[in-house]
């Protein structure tokens, strides 16, 4: 039966190659979209944890409740030790120390005199200590434009399209005017080594790079600590791990009165009650943090209906392609039920070519699919120039992730729909009896 | 006696006016007292942060008229060195550690001086009440146990982009100092900044703050005391003290 089936379906055209493109197109077009939409996803929240949040983020509970104003003035103390506690403690996890700070940049001529100043925002990491992971998190070797990577103490990476506002070249001394934790004012001098492009349109037009030990010492922070990030070791930020550590740690770790309290209304709780301790740490998960669970709900939701919308209407194209598969072979059917040919075996007959058609087609749909994925990961679409006024932390390259999902789905529109479609069409069979069957046949 | 009452009140109606002065002989009198030809002065800041913590800055400073003055400062050890030359509505500031003038100007002259409640241009005003502000007397009351005028000061017409547009001041009736301050925006309503002279000293003829204290209102800290550890009046000061090239000196 099979061998006829094959030879039935390779002779006419009309029963295989049609419905096998219809297939393919619509399972390729499913798997690129779902890869696509997922590498946005991913996109954004690898960048938040990456330059933003980690997937954890420990500040005192003072620094977390002005946060927006990056108040370094209410840093952790004793950074060295938290630091020490959270690797024999929490080991699972990668833990980096971060400052954020502000300030204007001022560029000099031979004088010492100003000759350009902006307004920059600045990062401090551990550019020389014995823990790479965080540098390496960074990539700073792939966006490296102009110069080297720093070397020495003193030593900046300046986004290359600030420098190229401000004027500024690689080997200049640059002055970083900001204020201490104290509020002195601080003028500190710094060599631009390197001209970096983080591809994120905000950070290109006001960001450097600098040492954690060059800022504290800038800043006179000493060894207080802003902020801690946590990162799994996994590259994806998992929420419910993220959850359940956060709780773990703050139940440990912070303010017990605090914790007893709404600790999401942190101005409220640090305004009117001077029992807390306002410098205890307290733990965020990135999606808090970030004040992305909100938008993270909303996206992934959408996410899944515009896959669902995808897969359902590629279900449409695909059960109407076997529906009319069927029905075009109305008479075909009659003609094997009147030499004798049961309604079931006729019906199965059907099934299993559709089947056999579902799957070639989502077989061949799903490896284009994979493959318009895998090239939109690894090179992406541009949208610089749409980005380039952006306040947003947009990547500027948009890539699509191929992720196991991606592998499988197909197979929903590509077989399922087909089949459903054929046997839909099917059941028509079984229901004519043999006297309207050979009056068909007359006509 | 009824007729010679009226006699003898009228008699002294010319002294009953002279003990009231008006809001501008009063502010004239201000001046007069607060603001110098020429100075030199050592003096000491105590910040208390948001933290709760003292940080004492010492500084010693010279002055020549209204508009032109110069602030070393000598402690902690992190801020030594560091000058601050006013030149009219122009602040130079130099840092040894970056080897760096730099012009502080517009609204950055409104910024705290070293986490303080002292702006830069609260820091270095040596201008006269008179030429800025029209004057009312609005009542009297004791403050610190001294008995005060209560002045509303409003900005002259003309006289834009100033920080502190209305204030309220309660003048010593005798020592004319203004002992309590508070600093207004320009709606009048929006208090920026208080002001206390808590403690005072004779020099010569002349009464003098010996502590101030300042409070940002919109500032979390816990206020700033100023405390005038010593100061000379009608000093020979060289003009070249007040150039940008003496900062790097």
């Amino acid at each position: 039966m099979f061998r006829f089936l094959m030879k039935g379906m390779l002779r006419d055209k009309h029963r295989s190659l049609m419905p096998t493109i219809v297939v393919t197109l619509g399972v390729f077009m499913t798997v690129a979209m779902f890869a696509y939409m997922k590498g946005v996803m991913g996109d954004m929240l690898n960048n938040s944890a990456r330059l933003e949040s980690g997937h954890v983020k420990i500040t005192s509970l003072a620094y977390r409740a002005e946060v927006d104003i990056l108040p370094n003035d209410l840093a952790m103390e004793d950074g060295p030790q938290m630091m020490a506690m959270l690797r024999q403690d929490y080991p699972e996890l990668s833990w980096s120390e971060r400052i954020k700070f502000g300030g204007l940049l001022d560029a000099f001529d031979e004088n010492r005199e100003t000759r350009a100043q902006i307004g920059v925002g600045g990062i401090g990491i551990d550019l020389f200590g014995s823990d790479a992971t965080d540098r390496d998190r960074w990539d700073l070797k792939s966006g490296l434009r102009a110069g080297t990577l720093p070397q020495n103490p003193g030593d900046i990476l300046m986004a290359a399209q600030l420098a190229g506002n401000m004027g500024v070249h690689v080997g200049e001394e640059v002055t970083l005017i900001s204020s201490t934790v104290n509020g002195s004012m601080s003028l500190q001098n710094f060599h631009v080594v390197g001209l970096i492009e983080f591809g994120i349109p905000p950070m290109d037009r006001s960001m450097i790079l600098a040492d954690l030990n060059d800022v504290k010492m800038m800043l006179d922070m000493g060894d207080w600590s802003s902020e801690i990030l946590g990162f799994f070791p996994l590259a994806y930020y998992d929420d419910v791990l993220a959850e359940a550590l956060t709780d773990t740690f703050n139940t440990l770790h912070s303010d017990p009165v605090f914790m007893a309290n709404d600790t999401l209304a942190f101005s409220a709780n640090l305004d009117h009650d001077d029992s807390i301790d306002r410098f205890a740490p307290f733990m965020m998960s990135m999606l808090d943090d970030s004040n992305m669970r909100e938008y993270f709900g909303y996206a992934s939701r959408a996410g899944s209906i515009v896959s669902f919308v995808m897969i359902f209407a590629m279900g449409i194209v695909l059960w109407n392609t076997g529906l009319m598969g069927a029905i075009r072979r109305y008479a075909e059917m009659g003609l094997r039920l009147a030499v004798g040919e049961s309604k079931g075996h006729v019906y199965r007959s059907l099934l299993v070519e559709s089947f056999g058609i579902g799957v070639v087609g989502t077989l061949i749909g799903t490896i284009m699919g994979l493959a318009l994925g895998f090239y939109l990961q690894e090179v992406g679409i541009h949208i610089g120039d749409m980005m380039k006024d952006s306040t947003m932390m947009m990547p500027t390259i948009i890539r699509a992730r191929i992720t196991p999902t991606a592998f499988y789905i197909g197979f929903f529109p590509g077989v399922i729909a087909t089949l459903l479609g054929a046997g839909l069409s099917g059941l028509r069979i079984l229901k004519r009896d043999t006297s309207s069957l050979f009056k068909e046949l007359e006509t | 006696m009824k007729y010679i009452l009226p006699f003898l009140m009228l008699g002294a109606m010319p002294a009953m006016l002279m003990a009231q002065p008006d809001a501008a002989e009063i502010l004239r009198k201000i001046d007069k007292q607060m603001v110098t030809e020429s100075a030199e002065a050592t003096a000491t800041m105590v910040i208390t942060n948001r933290r709760g913590r003292e940080t004492r800055i010492t500084s010693r400073s010279w002055s020549k008229g209204e508009t032109t003055s110069l602030v070393e400062y000598l402690s902690p050890a992190r801020e030594k060195g560091v000058k601050m030359l006013r030149m009219k509505d122009v602040l130079w500031m130099y840092t040894p550690q970056a080897d760096r003038v730099i012009q502080i100007s517009g609204h950055m002259l409104r910024q705290s001086v070293s986490g303080s409640d002292l702006s830069y241009e609260d820091m270095v005003d040596n201008g006269k009440l008179l030429d800025i502000y029209d004057a009312a007397i609005v009542g009297e009351e004791d403050f610190m146990d001294r008995p005060c005028y209560v002045l509303r000061l409003r900005a002259k017409e003309g006289v834009d982009d100033i920080t502190y547009a209305q204030r309220k001041v309660w003048v010593d009736k005798t020592r004319y100092l203004p002992l309590k301050e508070e600093r207004y925006a320009k709606n009048g309503t929006t208090l920026l900044k208080n002001f206390e002279i808590r403690e005072v000293m004779k020099i010569g003829n002349r009464w003098y703050p010996k502590e101030m204290y300042f409070k940002d209102v919109l500032a979390k800290g816990q206020g700033t005391r100023y405390i005038m550890d010593d100061i000379k009046f009608d000093v020979e000061l060289p003009a070249y003290l007040f150039t940008k090239a003496s900062l790097r000196e």
